[in-house]
């Protein structure tokens, strides 16, 4: 059953709880105490918590992180299935399988993947929803350390339906808007907010068609060029050569394949 | 030849030069294996595909199109005229593939794991489709042009085996050339939201193989003129000029198909927002419409330097689409700065200069321009070339 994580901007705090989690959880380095917070995913970072000022609804924090697409686009774009999607709804990354290539970065309509740069064996950086500690029965290590419940782990549908009831129960506090509902297809992130998602850098332009359709529209195609084109190209040489070996006046030959008959 | 003449040969300034990009290049690549992709390129996680990508490999596939569209006029449409250019065509599309492959393992992050993509299919992954059709079509490269070594070293049974098989050989490569030449447009299929609009649009994988068969006859054009000067070789000149036609009815074709797709998406407001993205596109634009007053002009056509210019235009003109395509467009979505390193435009250098040499090297010692002798004009002025020598004009020194 697909599995995900509810995240509610209205209830986070800013404290961080979640990137050390996660930094724990994924054996990424901890920063020490005084250094500031990444403004941006990284290669060391699969999650951060950042804070926005608004004019009406004054400061508030909110997370990124990978959106666990349901019809992932980086799955999709990866020739050697580095990247999967598991039953559970986590999109896992292999670093083993994984040859360099950063189709995934170019692809991913969100921005999420990041990369080690700076060594020579780097890696692709994301959020994997602690499929490992999915796999021992626990929940992912945000949502286990959350203090205020902010980030929730849970199915899916379930998830949806609690973000429904309290985008419905409270329209002044939230934005009528469960980001990640139809984004991309649907993802198993799923996000609620009180400023619209578009003011905190999220892409709300993403189409809610996934967009491993594109391609997949374009690529289904290619058995039909094979076949098509090999009978086109022989077909208009035959007729081609045929002529040229009659201007030349050789029809009497017989010898090559084209005039045999 | 004394060995003495044999070394002041490769002392002159030219390929002073040549050493130069060389041993730059050896320590750049040491440093881009040893220490990482960071330490020699300036990509970063807004800018995940760079130079390396957007000419080494885009850019490459596209130049290598002469291949397969000599291959195609001259074997399966019978334009039996053009024969004498086939065989630099196939040769330089060879030493391009290799490259492109060659590249391909600068930019990769983990080089060493590239046979994964033989092993774990994604067949939804146009990347998959690209790496086998480039693999399999670098092997038929191969193959189309090892009876060129067959004929040197006259093995004639070998050569009569290759003669059955040619015929398929070539509708296999016109087939695998389309399908990847239109595939590296589908790559950038999957970022509507990502790339331009200027650039962004769902025949992009149309426009790559209209784009590759005009930039194939072009580069065809170019080499042969750039060839004739360093290799101090003849000249097909009337031979060029009927390419050059062709190259003018593609290449208007292709503006064609790309100025109603702008205007059918509506996106011709974007070529004048004044924005880095437009005058990109216009620059492009430029270099592909310019060519065309020459190309249509029966006069100018007749003239040496206006059909180099106009064929090399059209060749800077598809790097830069394609470096736009590939990564330049999509800098916006991030507001992300990207400039390549000068060690990333040195390696892409470097890698043009390799294929230089062994192209070099090939029209010494093979019979790539064999029909030199009975078709060949002679080439006017004195050339003052840099490169190796033919190897006729080795024999006669
Ligand atoms: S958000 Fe990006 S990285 Fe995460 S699953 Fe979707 S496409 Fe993949
Ligand atoms: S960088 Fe690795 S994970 Fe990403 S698409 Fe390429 S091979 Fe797959």
């Amino acid at each position: 059953m697909r599995k995900g994580l509810l995240i509610d901007f209205t209830r986070c705090i800013g404290c961080g709880a979640c990137m050390r989690g996660c930094r724990e959880a994924n054996g990424l380095p901890q920063p020490g105490p005084d250094v500031p917070r990444p403004d941006e995913l990284d290669g060391d970072n699969y999650t951060v918590v950042l804070q926005h000022e608004d004019e009406e609804k004054g400061g508030l924090f909110y997370r990124r992180l990978c959106m666990h697409c349901e019809d992932a686009t980086c799955v999709s774009v990866c020739a050697v299935h580095a990247l999967r999607k598991r039953p559970d709804g986590a999109v896992m990354y292999d670093a083993g399988r994984c040859f360099g290539c950063r189709y995934c970065m170019t692809a991913c309509p969100f921005h999420i993947p990041k990369y080690t740069w700076d060594t020579n064996v780097p890696v692709v950086s994301k959020c994997i929803l602690c499929w490992p500690r999915l796999d021992k029965g626990q929940e992912p290590a945000c949502a286990a350390t959350c203090p205020t419940g902010a980030t929730r782990f849970g199915a899916r549908e379930v998830l949806l339906k609690v973000a429904r009831e309290r985008v419905h129960a409270q329209p002044e506090r939230y934005v009528n808007h469960i980001f990640g509902e139809k984004e991309a297809g649907g993802t198993d992130v799923l996000m609620i907010s009180p400023v619209p998602f578009e003011k905190l850098g999220f892409q709300t332009e993403v189409p809610t068609r996934p967009l491993p359709e594109l391609t997949w529209m374009v690529q289904e195609k290619i058995p039909y060029v094979i076949v098509t084109g090999g009978f086109f190209l022989w077909g208009l040489r035959w007729i081609i050569n045929r002529r040229i070996e009659l201007a030349h006046g050789e029809t009497g030959a017989g010898g090559s394949q084209e005039v045999s008959r | 030849m004394s060995a003495e003449g044999g070394v002041k040969r490769y002392l002159t300034p030219g390929w002073l030069i040549v050493w130069i990009i060389l041993i730059g290049g050896a320590v750049i690549t040491f440093r881009r294996f040893a220490i990482g992709l960071g330490a020699t390129t300036n990509l970063s996680d807004g800018a995940p595909w760079g130079l390396w990508i957007g000419f080494d490999v885009f850019s490459g596939v596209a130049l290598a199109a002469g291949g397969f569209t000599m291959a195609f006029l001259v074997h399966l449409a019978g334009e039996k005229s053009l024969k004498p250019l086939v065989r630099p065509a196939i040769l330089t599309a060879l030493i391009g593939y290799v490259l492109v492959i060659f590249g391909l393992l600068y930019d990769l992050g983990k080089p060493w794991n590239i046979w994964h993509a033989m092993f774990w299919i994604n067949h939804h992954s146009v990347m998959f489709e690209v790496a086998w059709c480039v693999m399999l079509y670098t092997t038929v490269l191969f193959l189309e042009f090892i009876p060129v070594v067959f004929e040197r070293f006259r093995a004639s049974r070998a050569l009569k085996v290759m003669r059955v098989v040619a015929v398929p050989l070539y509708i296999l490569g016109v087939i695998l050339s389309t399908l990847h030449q239109s595939s590296l447009g589908s790559m950038m299929l999957i970022v509507p939201t990502k790339l331009h609009p200027l650039w962004y649009t769902p025949i992009l994988p149309l426009l790559f193989f209209l784009s590759a068969l005009t930039v194939g006859i072009a580069m065809v054009m170019t080499e042969a003129f750039i060839s004739s000067k360093l290799l101090r070789r003849g000249l097909e000149f009337d031979l060029l000029m009927r390419l050059g036609r062709y190259l003018a009815v593609l290449n208007l074709f292709y503006l064609v198909v790309k100025f109603q797709d702008l205007v059918r998406r509506g996106a011709w407001e974007y070529v004048f927002e004044g924005s880095r993205e437009s005058i990109y596109f216009i620059v492009e634009m430029l270099l592909f419409i310019l060519p065309l007053f020459i190309l249509f002009n029966h006069r100018l056509r007749r003239r040496r330097g206006f059909l180099f210019t106009s064929s090399l235009m059209v060749v800077l003109g598809l790097i830069l689409n394609r470096v736009n395509v590939s990564f330049s467009g999509l800098l916006g979505s991030t507001s992300t700065r990207y400039f390549p390193d000068i060690q990333e435009i040195w390696i892409s250098v470097f890698l043009v200069t390799l294929a230089g040499l062994v192209f070099g090297l090939a029209a010494r010692y093979l019979p790539i321009f064999t029909h030199e002798e009975e078709e060949g004009e002679p080439e006017p002025e004195p050339a003052r070339g840099v490169g190796p020598r033919t190897a006729r004009s080795e024999g006669s020194a």
